[in-house]
């Protein structure tokens, strides 16, 4: 089974989100970056089905050369190959991102065959469009759905679960296909020593972008109006438990 | 000028984020359409005309029986290529979305999602949820037709009475688009869920494995709560993904959050911050969660939730 699975590089802020002083991007001074949740564990799920059935992993970013970092992490626990789609500004927007990506697979595709399988986060941590995937499936005329949270390949069909408000809802969608993934569909590994050193000698293919601009752009970015509270002190320790327990009563939750 | 509204339902049952995109359609424009897919929906013409929707648009056809996102993006698509409205609105929830995608990559538009703030114009401003809602970003939207989702309690629903005629839309809808239809279902199961529960207690590192939890539970059973975690709890194996409250987890919104042991990181903060009151137990006296919070105890979750326990009993006469 051949699998591709796309993540994007983001900060991993903390207590709260700071803003350049342009308004431009998210302030990384002190901060470290992250693959979104949602794409780690897409990440997790393409080794596992290679582990599975056999194949090849291959993991693909559009980011700055640093995002260099999260495509070795992938690699570090059992992807095996890493493509890097340079571009010179954090972010593209979500058409001109799709088509770039839709683009280089189809590039890698002709050189090394056709993915069974390309996975997506369900949405990008960061800016949260909510659609790459589904452009990008578009593009190569391949079925999507998203929010999955359970993958079981059966032959040519790959059943893939997800849970909405009224239940879990099952798909069964033929390959070749492509899926968004949410966090909890597994739980990723951790690096090994071994892993990380390998993860040193992968070879990353550099592919250049191909996009046009979309229709969305972004202005500036802004704080979230902040709700302020004076904190009430309950206590310390266990003699606050009368003082909560009053506040139990006063919420009517002690019934 | 006119405004589509894309209503989301689920089987035939009205999510209640529509009658808010409804809200916002009409504050858009007075010319507010509503389209419904599939049969199931027909019923809540009445309630979509009672929202503002002056004509209501019904597609009917066999792969709109149940939700597929190809279908549906589809079926979107072809009702604006028809009906060629200036804007679409959809629910910004995981279906309105995903269809609402659909669509526009089907009509090679640009598509907004999560909007808070919408200015319009031959190019309209948007101010639009980031990070799950930790950050906003203001925007343009330059789309001949312009393609939306409306961030769910955000815009307030309301009855403004229209007409409500209702027009059958037709649509010619392929054959392999089956592919991504449900194909199996399992009902939930009823009871209280984390997303509904009246009280969450809510567990972070600070709690230290997975049998500590038994107080959480035990405490949230007395009251007819639910527990919740953190990322670090569901990260290091000690609950199961579906507790975690946050950013990739559930949003909450109990009377009563009771965060004990966690940090309040900007992730899990935006899933808790729907709350009515939040409590904090913690060690740390500067811990986000503390300062954010309505109350707060400071001390050992170990020993403080124990003492609630027992407060709890006594107080219950057991
Ligand atoms: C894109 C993205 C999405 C994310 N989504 C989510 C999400 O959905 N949900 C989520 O929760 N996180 C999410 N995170 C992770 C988030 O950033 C934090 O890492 C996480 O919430 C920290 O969990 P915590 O508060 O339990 O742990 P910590 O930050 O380690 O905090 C532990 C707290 O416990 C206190 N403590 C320790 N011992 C005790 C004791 N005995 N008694 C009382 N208090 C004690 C400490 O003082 C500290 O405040 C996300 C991160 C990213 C980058
Ligand atoms: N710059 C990028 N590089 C690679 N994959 C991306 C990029 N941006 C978005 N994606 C993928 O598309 C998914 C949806 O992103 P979005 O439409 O921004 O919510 C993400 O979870 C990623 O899997």
């Amino acid at each position: 089974m051949r699998v591709l699975v796309c993540v994007k590089r983001v900060p991993a802020p903390g207590a709260k989100i700071n803003i350049t002083a342009d308004g431009q991007a998210v302030d990384t001074a002190y901060l470290a970056f992250t693959t979104s949740p949602h794409e780690e564990c897409a990440v997790e799920a393409a080794v596992q089905l290679v582990e599975q059935h056999g194949g090849e992993s291959t993991v693909l970013t559009l980011g700055p050369a640093e995002a260099d970092e999260q495509l070795r992490y992938a690699a570090s626990i059992g992807v095996n190959k890493a493509v890097l789609l340079p571009i010179d500004t954090t972010d593209w927007d979500p058409q001109r991102t799709a088509a770039a990506i839709a683009a280089a697979i189809r590039d890698l595709e002709a050189a090394d065959g056709a993915f069974d399988l390309v996975l997506f986060g369900n949405e990008s941590a960061d800016s949260g469009n909510f659609q790459v995937g589904v452009r990008v499936a578009h593009a190569l005329s391949r079925p999507i759905v998203n929010g999955i949270k359970g993958i079981e390949v059966q032959g040519d069909t790959i059943r893939a679960k997800r849970e909405g408000d009224a239940g879990v809802e099952v798909y069964a969608v033929p390959t070749p296909c492509v899926l968004g993934v949410k966090e909890g569909i597994n739980l990723p590994r951790y690096p090994t020593l071994k892993g990380r050193l390998a993860s040193k000698k992968v070879e990353v293919a550099q592919v250049s972008p191909q996009g046009e601009a979309g229709g969305q752009q972004m202005i500036t970015l802004l704080q979230a109006a902040e709700q302020v509270s004076q904190t009430i002190m309950l206590g310390n320790g266990p003699e606050a438990a009368p003082a909560v327990v009053d506040l139990l009563e006063e919420l009517g939750l002690l019934k | 000028m006119s405004v589509l509204v894309v209503v989301e339902h689920d089987r035939g049952t009205l999510s209640p984020a529509t009658l808010e995109a409804l809200a916002a359609a009409r504050s858009i424009d007075t010319d507010v359409h509503a389209l419904t897919l599939g049969a199931a929906a027909d019923a809540a013409a009445a309630e979509l005309a009672a929202h503002g929707a002056g004509t209501v648009h019904q597609v009917h056809h066999d792969l709109l029986a149940d939700y597929g996102p190809e279908a549906w993006g589809e079926a979107v698509a072809q009702a604006v290529r028809a009906l060629q409205p200036s804007a679409v609105l959809a629910c910004g929830t995981d279906r309105g979305n995903e269809v609402m995608a659909q669509a526009a990559a089907r009509l090679d538009l640009p598509f907004v999602a999560n909007c808070n703030e919408i200015t319009t114009g031959d190019t309209w401003t948007i101010v639009r949820v980031r990070w799950g809602g930790s950050l906003l970003e203001q925007c343009t939207l330059t789309a001949s037709t312009k393609l939306v989702s409306v961030s769910h309690h955000v815009f307030e629903a309301a009855e403004a009475p229209a007409a409500g005629a209702v027009q059958s839309l037709s649509v010619d809808l392929d054959p392999s688009l089956a592919r991504t239809v449900v194909a199996e279902r399992v009902e939930r199961a009823a009871g209280v869920t984390l997303a509904t529960a009246p009280l969450v207690v809510g567990g972070g590192r600070g709690v230290g494995s997975a049998e500590a939890f038994a107080p959480l539970e035990e405490l949230a059973g007395l009251l007819g709560g639910v527990v919740g975690c953190s990322r670090a709890v569901t990260n290091n194996g000690w609950r199961n993904h579906t507790d975690q409250v946050g950013q990739t987890g559930t949003r909450i919104a109990p009377d009563l959050y009771m965060a004990c042991g966690i940090s309040g990181a900007i992730q899990h903060w935006v899933g808790a911050m729907a709350s009515k009151k939040i409590l904090a137990i913690n060690t740390d006296t500067e811990a986000n969660m503390v300062t954010k919070a309505d109350y707060a105890v400071i001390g050992d979750l170990h020993k403080v939730i124990p003492a609630i326990i027992d407060e709890v009993r006594r107080r219950k006469g057991g």
